[in-house]
């Protein structure tokens, strides 16, 4: 069994850095989705406990918080894994068999599109378009794009991660 | 002051006033649904859809958010409308056929089946509850989350909200949770127990002539014709 993140679960937001992002914006309402879009930035997701400060600071019910954070899509309210797996499935993806990488990668990791792993490692998620159709079908794992992706690719791109972070540890460890 | 017409009539009314409020006033019914006294304009179930503007350049709007302008014309009853708000009842009708306030209105327009598939929800995203709990309960414990097809009326975090004060206002006020009466047919058809099957005169005429109810329900324009 591979090993938990440090803080995996109960994760709570360290004050001071929650309270820097929300004094960036001298705590104006109508700065509320730059500061959601900071927290994420800072924690990569939007912890609860952050949202509950947020509408305590701000004077706005908890429920606007929660209904904007949930209306746009580039807003995670589960902590992601540590890699971001995102697969393309817009249209030119899609002709280019998109799908059939997403299928493939849910089974070798296990784990459904918009959902993490259960060791906390991978994170798959699908989107419409990135914008680079040319090389599709495209595969953009933790900020970096990879092009005309196959089915045996992805095989390769898992591994490598899984190279670098057994050659991490073993410096670290 | 603007001076509007509707239906014929001439009304001034307070600036500020919606055109809903306006043929309130003069006493001409409009269905509604969303709308509710006390409580901000919502303009969503669309039910109370209106023509304003006359011959090729009229429209559709709804009334319980246009507001009354200086030298508007307005019908309330129009085909097009009629047509329109049939519609609408047919497609709420197909989200919640449990809900009796549709199955009477469905009843009321003459809709008769619904050719959509029926998604049996118990909610139609009409926000009165939303509205009532933040603008009378002051608590705002509920609203929208997500969007599109996914879209719920909900507590934070699906959890029971701390600001709630289990009023049970939003119940009060919804439209959707007062059940059907038992019919004979299946919970998810169309009741129509209720319908009238009277010729009216908006069958005949493109506006309605008399002023009694909304589709032109007393018939009396059409009895005289036929004798
Ligand atoms: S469709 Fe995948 S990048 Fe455009
Ligand atoms: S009453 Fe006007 S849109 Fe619902």
């Amino acid at each position: 069994m591979k090993k938990l993140l440090p803080s995996a679960n109960n994760h709570k937001p360290p004050n001071s850095k929650f309270k820097t992002i929300v004094d960036r914006y001298s705590a104006k309402r109508e700065k509320l989705i730059s500061m959601l879009h900071d927290i994420q930035e800072e924690f990569r997701y939007l912890p609860e406990e952050s949202l509950r400060s947020l509408s305590n600071e701000l004077s706005v019910p908890l429920i606007k918080i929660y209904g904007i954070a949930t209306f746009y899509k580039s807003f995670r309210l589960k902590r992601p894994g540590r890699h971001m797996l995102t697969v393309c499935l817009g249209t030119a993806c899609h002709v280019r068999g998109g799908p059939r990488i997403a299928d493939e990668i849910s089974r070798v990791l296990d784990v459904k599109p918009g959902e993490t792993t259960k060791d906390g490692e991978y994170s798959l998620e699908t989107v419409n378009c990135l914008g680079c159709c040319a090389i599709g079908p495209v595969l953009v794992m933790d900020g970096k794009i990879f092009g005309q992706i196959t089915t045996k690719s992805v095989k390769n791109i898992l591994k490598q991660t899984d190279k670098d972070r057994n050659k991490k540890e073993g410096v670290a460890g | 002051m603007p001076t509007l017409k509707i239906d014929g009539l001439d009304v001034t009314v307070e600036p500020g006033t919606t055109v809903l409020e306006a043929a309130q006033f003069l006493g001409l019914e409009i269905p509604t649904l969303c709308h509710m006294d006390g409580l901000e304009p919502y303009g969503g179930c669309r039910l109370c859809l209106v023509e304003v503007g006359s011959g090729d350049k009229s429209r559709l709007v709804t009334s319980c958010t246009y507001p009354a302008e200086d030298g508007l014309t307005v019908r309330t009853n129009s085909k097009r409308v009629l047509r329109s708000r049939k519609m609408m009842v047919e497609l709420l009708l197909s989200v919640c056929p449990s809900s009796r306030t549709i199955q009477d209105l469905a009843s009321l327009m003459g809709v008769q089946k619904v050719r959509f598939k029926t998604r049996n929800d118990d909610c139609i995203l009409c926000g009165r509850c939303v509205r009532m709990c933040k603008e009378q309960m002051d608590a705002g414990a509920i609203g929208f989350v997500n969007r599109g097809h996914k879209r719920k009326i909900t507590t934070p975090f699906n959890m029971k909200s701390e600001v709630c004060r289990t009023c049970g206002g939003c119940i009060y006020v919804c439209p959707a949770c007062n059940l059907r009466c038992q019919g004979p047919n299946a919970p998810g058809d169309v009741c129509g127990s209720c319908l009238s099957l009277q010729p009216t005169c908006t069958e005949r005429f493109d506006d309605y002539m008399c002023y009694l109810g909304p589709t032109g329900n007393c018939g009396t324009c059409i009895k005289k014709e036929e004798n």
